[in-house]
């Protein structure tokens, strides 16, 4: 806690603290009340019902005192943490928690204007005692709601990289990998990792990469698919690069990516019977004009 | 560390038990062109499955040991590279370019049976 202002007086800082936390105390339900009506004028916390404003009120308004008498911020930020993991699916947005610390200050800071009014010197000093513990609180608890906010953006980008990586075995041997979306560093990373992982667990000679679904390539991207088709190669698969647009390709021959090092057909159709023909399998139409592949022709 | 080279039929398989110095590996490199001409090998297995790393000097060292081999004319393949070690060869750019690379023994030999398919086989 910040004391240097005190540190001038006679009296410590702490006197007046004391005497602050307890005015808030006396008046805890008044004060407390009309905090959660300017909180619905000011038309914060939409998406919460008014009994759940309340409740919850309540405790912000316990923690800050406490925080104001201990001087201790991390229960604060512990408590400001959960609180975020509740009310964030609910919807409540950033700026509504801040406006919603701010207003608490300000409900407080004029109480006190109100009750020392008369002396002006005193005023003074419990706003000395005030101002910086509740500029710490208000920045406690902002920090704490969008460092939660944080923590479950990362984890929302994990799930989806999760998800959108499935290394899939359609035949003996042949592998198949769906690109879908946004490739940063990490994914395409991890793309590579599984990738080879499988090749392993599956023996697979052939790999067909698809990339339709792949948002943006830029030098970056063509450079991981680059090494993830040389560290396929390392394990004995060919990869088959498919599913490149027009626009890809154009890009890809304009950064200068050596596609010698590139085995690419235009469409996961013709990805697939490309690495069919690779594995020495033959797809021939049955006797009721429905293609149906015969088994392998070479031994595998 | 003498690397072990078995002969099955007209194949060599040396197998890298575990990190080898450059000497070692200019040895093995000598070892191998001797045996291929000793026994008439055609094809040369390098199993390289216990390795934790590839760094440049010894895949220079198995590419320029895969020439000198065609060059005495037999086909040598790499087996059992580690994804760990496949994925940083890659980032570091170290390729084993040209030399043909094959999972696991099993793949190897077939590799080579396929590729030899026109060697008269042995009387």
């Amino acid at each position: 806690m910040d004391t240097d202002a005190a540190s001038s007086h006679r009296i410590p800082a702490s006197t007046f603290l004391r005497e602050l936390v307890e005015h808030l105390r006396e008046h805890r339900t008044e004060l407390r009340e009309e905090w959660a009506r300017r909180i619905t004028e000011a038309k914060l916390l939409t998406a919460m019902s008014d009994a759940e404003i309340f409740a919850e009120a309540t405790s912000v308004y316990d923690n800050y005192v406490e925080a104001l008498e201990t001087g201790t911020f991390e229960a604060l930020q512990t408590y400001s943490r959960n609180l975020s993991e509740r009310i964030i699916p609910r919807g409540v947005e950033t700026h509504e928690v801040i406006g919603i610390v701010l207003l608490l200050r300000d409900v407080l800071a004029r109480s006190l204007f109100a009750k020392h009014q008369g002396d002006f010197r005193m005023l003074n000093r419990v706003l000395d005692a005030y101002e910086p513990a509740a500029n710490r609180i208000a920045n406690t608890v902002a920090v704490g709601f969008v460092q939660e906010r944080e923590r479950i953006i990362r984890e929302q980008q994990e799930a989806i990289r999760e998800l959108s990586t499935p290394v899939l075995q359609v035949r003996e041997r042949l592998l198949i990998l769906p690109m879908i979306g946004i490739i940063d560093p990490q994914r395409a990373r991890q793309l590579t990792e599984q990738l080879l992982r499988g090749i392993r667990a599956n023996r697979a000679r052939v790999v067909v990469i698809d990339i339709t679904g792949v948002a943006a390539m830029d030098s970056h991207v063509a450079n991981h698919l680059v090494q993830t088709v040389e560290a396929s190669r390392l394990l004995g698969a060919t990869v088959i690069v498919t599913g490149l647009s027009p626009e890809i390709a154009q890009t890809l021959v304009k950064i200068g990516v050596d596609l010698g090092k590139m085995n690419t057909v235009g469409d996961l159709q013709g990805g697939i019977e490309e690495a069919e023909r690779l594995l020495g399998y033959k797809v021939t139409p049955s006797s009721d004009d429905h293609p149906r592949s015969s088994g392998l022709r070479d031994g595998s | 560390m003498a690397v072990p080279i078995l002969k099955q039929a007209r194949y060599l398989i040396a197998t890298i038990q575990s990190a080898l110095t450059d000497e070692d590996l200019l040895t093995l490199q000598a070892t191998l062109v001797e045996k291929v001409g000793r026994f008439r090998s055609r094809g040369v297995i390098i199993d390289v499955t216990a390795l934790d790393v590839l760094d440049s000097f010894a895949s220079r060292t198995l590419r320029d040991l895969a020439n000198i081999i065609r060059l005495r004319g037999a086909e040598t393949v790499i087996v059992g590279v580690q994804p760990e070690v496949a994925f940083a060869m890659v980032q570091l750019g170290i390729t084993l370019e040209k030399v043909p690379t094959a999972l696991d023994l099993e793949e190897g030999l077939a590799y080579l049976d396929k590729k030899l398919q026109h060697v008269p086989a042995e009387p």
